[in-house]
């Protein structure tokens, strides 16, 4: 497909920063920032994954196609996450129904 | 009157002898009639069960089997039907033969992947096989948690992995079509000259894309789930059963547009052939289609109003599901617009096309009662859901899937069949399933529950005549097999175009030679380019 050749001085650099955000990762679970332990966790590894999209699976270098076949996704994730976040976030909300007796 | 045609000396059928040149092909056309065969066998058998479960239901009392092998019935009638025949029928059987000449390309973009899209569909049916005859499954296609992942003591492995399996010829598929559209398309057939079936099947790519691997995961989830304890949907250890429903019907509501979209697709063309009309409002049938792909990503939880998801997700879900009857409602319109003034013929296709208006119309409109919260509550897991989605599944998008049978089964063998038997079969199709479902909504809405093989005695008469419709119907789809198989030696030639219909696929030979085209065609027109011209030829024909 598209011929890009990235050195690989790059493709080491990418993996090291992926071990050692592996290694953040590792110490972070072991401290306890309360309400911020998931969403730390998290957010290293939605970065972690993003250097693997961009660089490791070229789409940083890919058409423009390509980039909106990932945005697409990214959106139809979104849905799935946040309508389902929307229930969640939702559940102890007290309606008063009226019931049957 | 013209020569009476001749079938093709070299075409696709006789392209290579023996099976093995039908195992190893690359050929669309070829893979097509494997699927077909698959397929036809496996709605046979989930026919039977169906069959199993009406026969059942024909008595108040629970005579004819226990309880559990029940569940049995209905869960393994539901799986075959989702899975391993609705999910496939129309794209991997028509769109998978018709695409490529539609475009005007000689195969689809990966001819190997589409392959292994076959093989991976056979693998994933061997499972459910496997799963079948070590005793079955009780689960419902649906495997709902915690019944599925705790509770349940039947093959829900198996066969889940068997559904999990055959996602990914879905997905293969999907992949094939996207790519095969946006690269091979013949020199002047620009975006807004593609027959309407092939942007319906565009749109049903995107779901199978994007939605498959939600479905797969979540399949996964229960497996790891079942078989280590992982406890992902147990309370008990901090999961929550709800989010299985949440990650399965992700998927599983667009996975009805991918068995609704493609026989839309089907209609559009048979409508605008036998009404010698342009379709009306061409860019709104084409947009809407792709609405559908993205409205029925965002309106899931109408499935579980009752299972405890919060009153305000359920209000702002039955909001959206409302959104998406504004697309297909835009489709009915513009098929009747496009009936409107035309010359209309009512060869088969053409009654298999209405039978879909009146069934695709009831399906659709009762499924605004089942997205309206007040009403669902009453209505949920009664009969009324039953019949709603059978409206729709099998209303819809089988008769779509016949519907293009007919009018392309020339295209494929070469050969016309019985039009006598086969309107008879239409109308008996059409019939009997009216007979066997519409008493169904009565029955779900005076309070008769799914799932259960024992009802009260005033149910009986109802339930009498949807076993009897079931009958009816069941003689309606055998017909096809017989008369389909007697036209591929006795069938009168067809020639390349016996309905006289527009569309590249029309051009070419039937049935078609391997490559679809000696020459690169050049679209110079627009499509459903219907003139009088035509007309008076088709009459004459």
């Amino acid at each position: 497909m598209s011929g890009h050749v990235s050195p690989k001085s790059l493709y080491y650099s990418i993996f090291g920063a992926l071990m050692v955000l592996t290694a953040i990762t590792v110490f972070a679970a072991y401290v306890n920032l309360g309400a911020m332990n998931a969403p730390i966790a998290l957010a290293i590894a939605t970065f972690k994954a993003t250097l693997v999209v961009l660089f490791f699976m070229h789409v940083r270098y890919s058409s423009r196609l390509t980039k909106l076949v990932v945005v697409t996704s990214l959106f139809f994730l979104a849905i799935l996450l946040g309508e389902m976040m929307m229930d969640y976030a939702s559940r102890g909300m007290g309606v008063v129904l009226p019931t049957l007796q | 009157m013209l020569d009476t045609p001749k079938l093709p000396e070299r075409h696709y059928l006789n392209n290579g002898h023996g099976l093995k040149s039908w195992l190893l092909t690359k050929d669309h056309k070829r893979i097509a009639i494997m699927y077909l065969i698959s397929i036809s066998a496996m709605f046979l058998l989930g026919g039977l069960f169906a069959g199993a479960v009406r026969l059942e239901l024909m008595t108040p009392e629970g005579d004819l089997f226990l309880a559990d092998t029940y569940n049995k019935m209905f869960t393994m009638h539901g799986v075959v039907m989702v899975f391993f025949f609705l999910i496939p029928s129309t794209p991997a059987v028509l769109g998978n033969f018709l695409i490529p000449p539609m475009i005007g390309a000689k195969d689809l973009a990966f001819p190997r992947i589409n392959l292994l899209s076959l093989y991976i569909f056979w693998l994933g049916a061997a499972f459910f096989f496997y799963a079948l005859f070590a005793g079955g499954v009780d689960t419902g296609w649906t495997f709902y948690t915690p019944f599925s992942s705790f509770s349940s003591n039947t093959n829900v492995i198996p066969t889940a992995l068997g559904a999990f399996i055959s996602g990914f010829s879905s997905i293969l598929t999907g992949l094939n079509f996207i790519v095969t559209i946006h690269r091979m398309r013949a020199p002047g057939l620009t975006w807004f000259r593609l027959p309407l079936f092939v942007w319906a099947h565009y749109a049903t790519s995107l779901i199978q894309v994007l939605g498959t691997p939600v479905v797969a995961i979540t399949i996964i989830m229960v497996f790891v789930e079942r078989a280590f304890g992982f406890g992902i949907f147990d309370p008990t250890r901090g999961g929550d059963p709800v989010l299985f429903q949440h990650l399965f019907w992700f998927y599983s509501h667009p996975a009805v547009y991918i068995m609704i979209l493609p026989a839309m697709g089907v209609i559009s063309e048979i409508v605008s052939t036998f009404s010698r009309k342009t379709i009306f409002g061409y860019s709104f049938v084409a947009f809407s289609s792709l609405a559908i792909a993205v409205f029925g990503f965002i309106v899931w939880a109408h499935h579980m109003f009752v299972a405890g998801i919060s009153t305000y997700s359920a209000l702002v879900f039955s909001f959206l599901s409302f959104s998406v009857a504004i697309p297909s409602a835009v489709k009915t319109f513009n098929w009747a617009a496009t009936l409107y003034k035309g010359a209309i013929s009512f060869e088969t296709p053409m009654l298999y096309a209405y039978g879909f208006f009146g069934l695709f119309l009831i399906g659709g409109l009762t499924g605004l009662f089942l997205a309206t919260l007040g009403t669902d509550i009453h209505l949920h897991d009664t009969y009324f859901v039953v019949s709603h989605f059978h409206y729709i599944m099998v209303g819809g998008a089988i008769m779509g899937y016949l519907g293009g049978l007919h009018f392309w089964w020339p295209k494929l063998v070469g050969r016309m069949y019985s039009e006598f038997l086969s309107r008879v079969s239409a109308i008996l199709v059409f019939v009997g399933f009216n007979l066997t479902f519409f008493p169904q909504f009565i029955l779900g809405y005076m309070g008769m529950p799914r799932r259960y093989h024992a009802y009260p005695d005033e149910f009986q008469v109802l339930n009498i005549l949807s076993s009897a419709g079931a009958g009816v119907l069941g003689i309606g789809y055998l017909l096809p097999v017989i008369y389909f198989l007697w036209s591929l030696k006795r069938g009168e030639v067809a020639g390349p175009n016996p309905w006289g219909a527009s569309g590249l696929e029309w051009q070419i030979p039937s049935p078609p030679p391997t490559e679809n085209f000696k020459v690169q065609p050049v679209v110079h027109g627009e499509p459903y380019e219907y003139t009088p011209h035509v007309a008076r030829e088709a009459n004459l024909v």
